[in-house]
């Protein structure tokens, strides 16, 4: 097992996975899909054409960090994710770096919601730039089958619904609680495989009975 | 880059025993070779098939240069480079990063820093191109060294620091 420090300069390519085959029209097209799931939240976007990822990530999750992450964006990873084929893949592909600390990151790849720092860890913006507040990618198992969110908000002409499994109702509290304060706030873009559905910060989301029933 | 020494007993194997400044020699020639060079005798090579983890791209490096070869060090001024990175089927990693925007040229380097490393290619690669790289790069060197020298001028008044 290749051990590489966050600090180490040598990365062991030897397993190493392809990125994009032609880097422009497919991260355009992989673009294109997370902005038209982004400016619609609720909608599902299939990443089902990007290259497969090391184990653990999704194409969709690949996808959104082959896309908009780059050397200019900070990139907090889970730790089950660090020292492993998927840093070494990002690394790589994105050149990025990567902080230890999540209010240091422009974009976090996270592979547990349960597991991961509380949500007001990572940088909410401020006043000036809340632009510069961080992404969150969450791979969750599935964008169905959950407790059924209801949304309303910007991009969404009345209210629609999504059900991603792996999210408590803590975490949507928490969020709500976060996102109360806009312009502060994150985005968040949850990765089920191929899939992808994008909440961003001024989505509002119905505590449905059925959520609430779920428990934390 | 990968590193060769890291790999396990297994893997390290399949690699002829190459230290960082021999790999370093070789991806050296292949950066600075200019495509008319190269390109002709990467084409009397058989290829072996490669998948390509990065496809050439082409970007800018800051090079830096420390006044007369010992002081500070400065940014010179950046260059365009265009880099590469394949994998052999037989599992060699190979990088190429090479001056100027030729892509076939990256993907030249690419694959033969990958055969550079495998038993199996290494006889025919090194033969057929990387030694008359070096050996044209050795010449070329020695011509611009032989012009220099030749405008070389000795003041009585002045005492050099270095032995030129």
């Amino acid at each position: 097992m290749p051990m590489t420090s966050s600090t180490s300069l040598s990365l062991d390519l030897s397993q190493l996975l392809p990125g994009f085959s032609d880097p422009t029209r497919e991260s355009q097209t992989a673009f294109r899909a997370i902005m038209n799931a982004t400016a619609r939240p609720g909608l599902v976007a299939d990443l089902s054409g990007a290259p497969t990822p090391p184990e653990g990530l999704g194409r969709a999750a690949g996808a959104v960090a082959l896309t908009l992450v780059d050397q200019d964006t900070a990139l907090w990873l889970d730790p089950v994710f660090r020292n492993g084929a998927v840093e070494t893949w990002l690394r790589f592909h994105c050149t990025c770096p990567l902080v230890e600390a999540p209010i240091d990151a422009a974009f976090a790849l996270i592979a547990d919601a349960d597991k991961m720092p509380a949500l007001d860890a990572f940088n909410q913006g401020d006043a000036k730039y809340p632009d510069q507040a961080a992404t969150l990618i969450l791979v969750v198992p599935s964008l169905t089958g959950g407790p059924v969110l209801e949304m309303r908000g910007p991009g969404i002409a009345d209210v629609t619904t999504c059900a991603p499994r792996g999210l408590s109702a803590a975490f949507w509290g928490a969020r709500a609680e976060l996102v109360a304060h806009f312009q502060y706030g994150f985005d968040l873009m949850l990765c089920a495989g191929d899939q992808m559905v994008s909440i961003p910060r001024t989505t509002r989301i119905g505590l449905t009975a059925t959520l609430t029933d779920q428990g934390a | 880059m990968s590193n060769l020494s890291s790999s396990s007993p297994q893997e390290a194997e399949k690699f002829v025993k190459t230290s960082q400044s021999e790999r370093q020699a070789w991806l050296s020639a292949l950066a600075k070779a200019p495509p008319a060079e190269l390109m002709p005798l990467w084409e009397r090579l058989e290829a072996p098939e490669a998948i390509t983890l990065r496809q050439p791209e082409t970007g800018m490096v800051m090079v830096r240069g420390r006044a007369g070869g010992s002081g500070d060090a400065f940014n010179l001024g950046e260059m365009t480079v265009t880099r590469c990175a394949v994998r052999l089927n037989s599992g060699e990693t190979g990088i190429g990063y090479v001056s100027g925007r030729d892509k076939r040229h990256a993907y030249a380097a690419a694959v033969l820093d990958a055969m550079m490393q495998s038993t199996v290619f290494r006889p025919e690669a090194e033969s057929l191109v990387i030694a008359p790289l070096k050996a044209a790069a050795h010449a070329r060197a020695e011509r611009v060294s032989r012009k220099a020298k030749a405008t070389q001028v000795e003041f009585f008044t002045m005492v050099r620091d270095r032995k030129a």
